[in-house]
């Protein structure tokens, strides 16, 4: 049995550089790094030296405010370099790989033979605890905390996301067993949202031990904000946890086989890649790893993430703990005489219909990261932006008080339910070229203060 | 060379004045900082030529009318289309100048004392405020009008985006309640050279001055011009400038709705709003003018389209929309109706709209909220 939602606002951004169905490199990386900006209230402890030997779930990071939240290695071999930057903040612990990829045991068992203890204890030790988003706000999970529900978004409508389908059709077993760990750990729903196109053949829709949604509609439809506003809202006083099926992967793969097992399909896009495809490997990897898909170029953007919430990570970046894809998009650089006074503009694509880029509704265009205008404040009215956001929120008010500050507002409008990433199309069609995502984020960090 | 006009340069302090003409010449190599890395290629110079554009329809035929009215006037037959255009571009050109000059000059200074890049919101402005007055009117009257619009209605709010009231509404409005002799009675809606008179039984006021003595003095009045509901349709009648074509208009509405700059919503419940209230007026006998004829006169049509629509200045959700439109429609025919002061209710209407149009989204957001945490808590 499973509920239907169909979902009429949202925006499908027609960005070329979709990644073709087959993997095209699985070779394990030299260097894989450790991030601790990944993880949102994440302060980070070092456990490890330079020159240590590390095995795939050696603890190499705890938090400092929950010290039983470790950090693990995702790969075995050395310490080779701990990156600080300014302050000594700690950005990045590299390991470099060796061949033989050794992993910790921490011994095959099923879920249900273990208590709700014990499978938070497993998940902290192994180093998976992090892999569990609570809301609101988006940070790394409470262990004290008891979530009103689970949430599981089993497919992305991102711009030129990964299919998975395609990364995790055969991973089934394991999400399966993942879902059993955390319907246990939390004694709660499980819920799964499953891509209504195609639902009776996806892979996910036999899942048992959860209670599945079909979603229908376009970006930001796959979001898990977005879902969970219409499954259960969070109110005030209330969380939830998200897990990211990737991950939900690799937590059931620990208890099947008793290992941190990360590694996972990620999928090259982007209108500046050479070429497009999957490639299979750890979080942490460099981005040097993929250089054949890039090339020589210089005036590329590299993001780990998809072109709306990505993060620009750049040459010397390295893939993201929960990503699985990486973008490849060219710098906007060059100008363009009369750009917006052309009645025509037949490369660039517009969600309005100011442009007539809707009536070449096949075409997909090689976009690239020009602000197409120069900061403005808001113009257009909320119901501009509403259109593009399926949740029963009233975007710009949230998106001004967030602005101003206001803690009261920010509550009443909504701030529990949203995350930035949720903003994304809105920020994408704004005329007046705000940067939305960084200014809920902003919201979000003083709520984070005012709170704590 | 443009380094000089850099932040910081000799002459920074025209930072915000290049900048303006150099994205106005080309879009900039900008690229996109934070947040969603590629982005649509909308921005505000888009919407707002867009809004330009829908207005010019509404311009030309402004023109022509102008020259029309005169002609009709003196009592010339046989004006050739072109000579009447003619005579109306010289005389409605140099409000153009007067409009786009003074409020332009404000706006890039303003910008540049804020130090941030020059809003295009007052090309939109700058389009509309000559359409909106008599065109007759002083050109130096017209300039203290839109310094003080531009001011006080938006400036100190801190410009566009921010303001609360329509400033091409707020230019009429200051040259209405400043100066009432020039912009209402007979003498100011008919353009007139030095010597001219006008012949016997011509009348250089508008139809809607006579609306409020009833259908058959509505239909008597101009002499020289017709006031069938059809003659009004097409716009052949003195007024304000761009206001008389309701032709004109509707092509306008066209593209302003087909680009979705304009809100449909408030352009249908403004106009019911004012068939109700027009409907329930001749019901009761307040009047013999049929409600449909308020569609047709005066400024309705032109507020309508381009001044309620201003997305800045009215109401933001959607359901506010409705109530919106439905008040400014309605308080504009009971203005009409049963003030005998104002001949015309449009302006008033939508200033008055601007007004409410926060505490409306204040309600209806209010309510909405409450709904659903009720329902929340119901299903939960």
């Amino acid at each position: 049995m499973s509920n239907y939602i169909e979902l009429k606002k949202g925006l499908a951004i027609p960005i070329s550089g979709e990644a073709t169905l087959n993997v095209t490199k699985t070779k394990v990386p030299d260097t894989v790094a450790i991030q601790p900006s990944d993880f949102k209230g994440f302060l980070p402890r070092l456990l490890v030296k330079e020159g240590d030997r590390v095995l795939a779930g050696t603890p190499v990071l705890a938090d400092k405010t929950h010290p039983e939240i470790l950090l693990t290695a995702p790969v075995s071999g050395v310490v080779s370099e701990i990156v600080r930057g300014e302050k000594r903040k700690l950005l990045a612990v590299v390991i470099k790989t060796d061949s033989k990829m050794e992993y910790v045991d921490f011994g095959a068992k099923k879920s249900a033979d273990l208590s709700a203890s014990e499978i938070k204890e497993a998940l902290l030790n192994s180093g998976l605890w992090p892999s569990l988003v609570q809301r609101p706000y988006g940070v790394i999970a409470d262990p004290d905390a008891t979530p009103k529900a689970v949430f599981v978004s089993a497919f992305k409508t991102a711009p030129l996301a990964a299919d998975l389908e395609f990364t995790l059709g055969d991973q089934i077993p394991a999400i399966q067993e993942g879902i059993n760990a955390l319907g246990k750990l939390t004694g709660t729903k499980v819920h799964v949202s499953v891509n209504a196109c195609g639902f009776e053949n996806s892979p996910f829709h036999r899942l048992t031990n959860a209670e599945i949604h079909q979603f229908k509609g376009k970006h930001p439809a796959g979001n898990v904000g977005v879902q969970i506003s219409h499954i259960d809202p969070i109110r005030k006083d209330e969380t939830v946890w998200t897990v990211s099926p990737v991950l939900l992967a690799a937590i059931g793969k620990l208890f099947l086989t008793g290992r941190v097992e990360l590694k996972r399909k990620v999928a090259v896009t982007g209108p500046k890649a050479l070429d497009y495809g999957y490639i299979e490997t750890f979080p942490g990897t460099p981005v040097d790893y993929i250089h054949e898909f890039y090339g020589n170029s210089t005036d590329a953007r590299i993001v780990s993430g998809d072109p709306l919430s990505g993060k620009t990570i750049g040459f010397n970046g390295y893939l993201g703990f929960f990503d699985d894809q990486i973008t490849i998009l060219q710098e906007g650089t060059d100008t363009e005489l009369f750009g917006w006074a052309r009645p025509f503009r037949f490369n660039q694509f517009s969600a309005t219909r100011s442009y007539f880029s809707r009536f070449v509704f096949w075409k997909k265009y090689d976009m690239d990261t020009n602000l197409h205008g120069g900061p403005r404040a808001f113009v257009m009215s909320d119901s501009y932006y509403a259109d593009v956001l399926p949740m029963d929120i009233f975007p710009t008010y949230l998106i001004k008080a967030c602005l101003a500050g206001d803690i009261d507002k920010m509550e009443k409008y909504g701030i529990y339910e949203v995350l930035p990433e949720d903003f994304a199309t809105c920020e994408f069609i704004d005329p007046s070229k705000n940067n939305i995502q960084d200014i809920v984020a902003g919201g979000i960090d003083l709520m984070l203060k005012e709170m704590a | 060379m443009l380094q000089i006009f850099e932040k910081g340069g000799k002459f920074g302090f025209l930072h915000s004045t290049v900048d303006a003409f150099e994205t106005f010449l080309r879009v900039p190599g900008t690229v996109t900082l934070k947040g969603a890395h590629v982005r649509d290629s909308v921005d505000l110079k888009r919407i707002m030529i867009i809004a330009v554009i829908s207005a010019i329809p509404a311009a030309i035929f402004g023109m022509w009318n102008v020259g029309y009215q005169h002609s009709l006037a003196l009592g010339v037959t046989g004006a050739h289309i072109f000579q009447n255009f003619w005579f109306g571009l010289w005389r409605v050109i140099p409000l153009y100048i007067v409009a786009y000059v003074v409020g332009l000059f404000i706006e890039f200074a303003s910008a540049q004392i804020r130090n941030e890049e020059v809003n295009e919101g007052y090309l939109m402005s700058g389009m509309l405020i000559p359409l909106i007055v008599p065109v007759d009117v002083p050109l130096w009257m017209l300039a203290v009008a839109v310094a003080f619009a531009v001011l006080f209605g938006k400036e100190v709010f801190g410009g566009t985006g921010m303001n609360i009231w329509n400033p091409a509404l707020l230019t009429r409005a200051f040259l209405f309640f400043s100066y009432p002799n020039d912009m209402s009675g007979s003498s100011s809606w008919i353009a007139m050279k030095k010597g001219e008179t006008m012949i016997d039984a011509a009348t250089g006021a508008t139809p809607l001055s006579f609306a409020g003595d009833g259908l058959d003095a509505l239909t008597n009045c101009g002499a020289q011009y017709g006031t069938s509901f059809w003659t009004m349709f097409w716009g052949g009648v003195p007024g304000s400038v761009g206001e008389t074509s309701v032709i004109a208009i509707l092509l306008g509405a066209a593209i302003l709705l087909y680009t979705g700059v304009a809100s449909w919503k408030i352009m249908v419940s403004s106009v019911g709003g004012a068939l109700v209230v027009g409907w329930i007026a001749s019901l009761c006998g307040a009047t013999d003018i049929p409600a449909y004829y308020h569609l047709v006169m005066g400024g309705f049509a032109f507020g309508t389209v381009f001044m309620a629509t201003d997305p800045v200045t009215s109401a933001q959700t959607e359901c506010g929309k409705w109530i919106y439109g439905f008040l400014i429609g309605a308080i504009c025919v009971v203005i009409r109706l049963f003030n005998p002061g104002y001949a015309e209710g449009m302006m008033l209407a939508i200033l008055l709209g601007n007004t409410f149009a926060p505490l409306i989204d204040h309600v209806v957001i209010d309510a909405h909220i409450a709904r659903k945490n009720k329902k929340s808590v119901k299903t939960a």
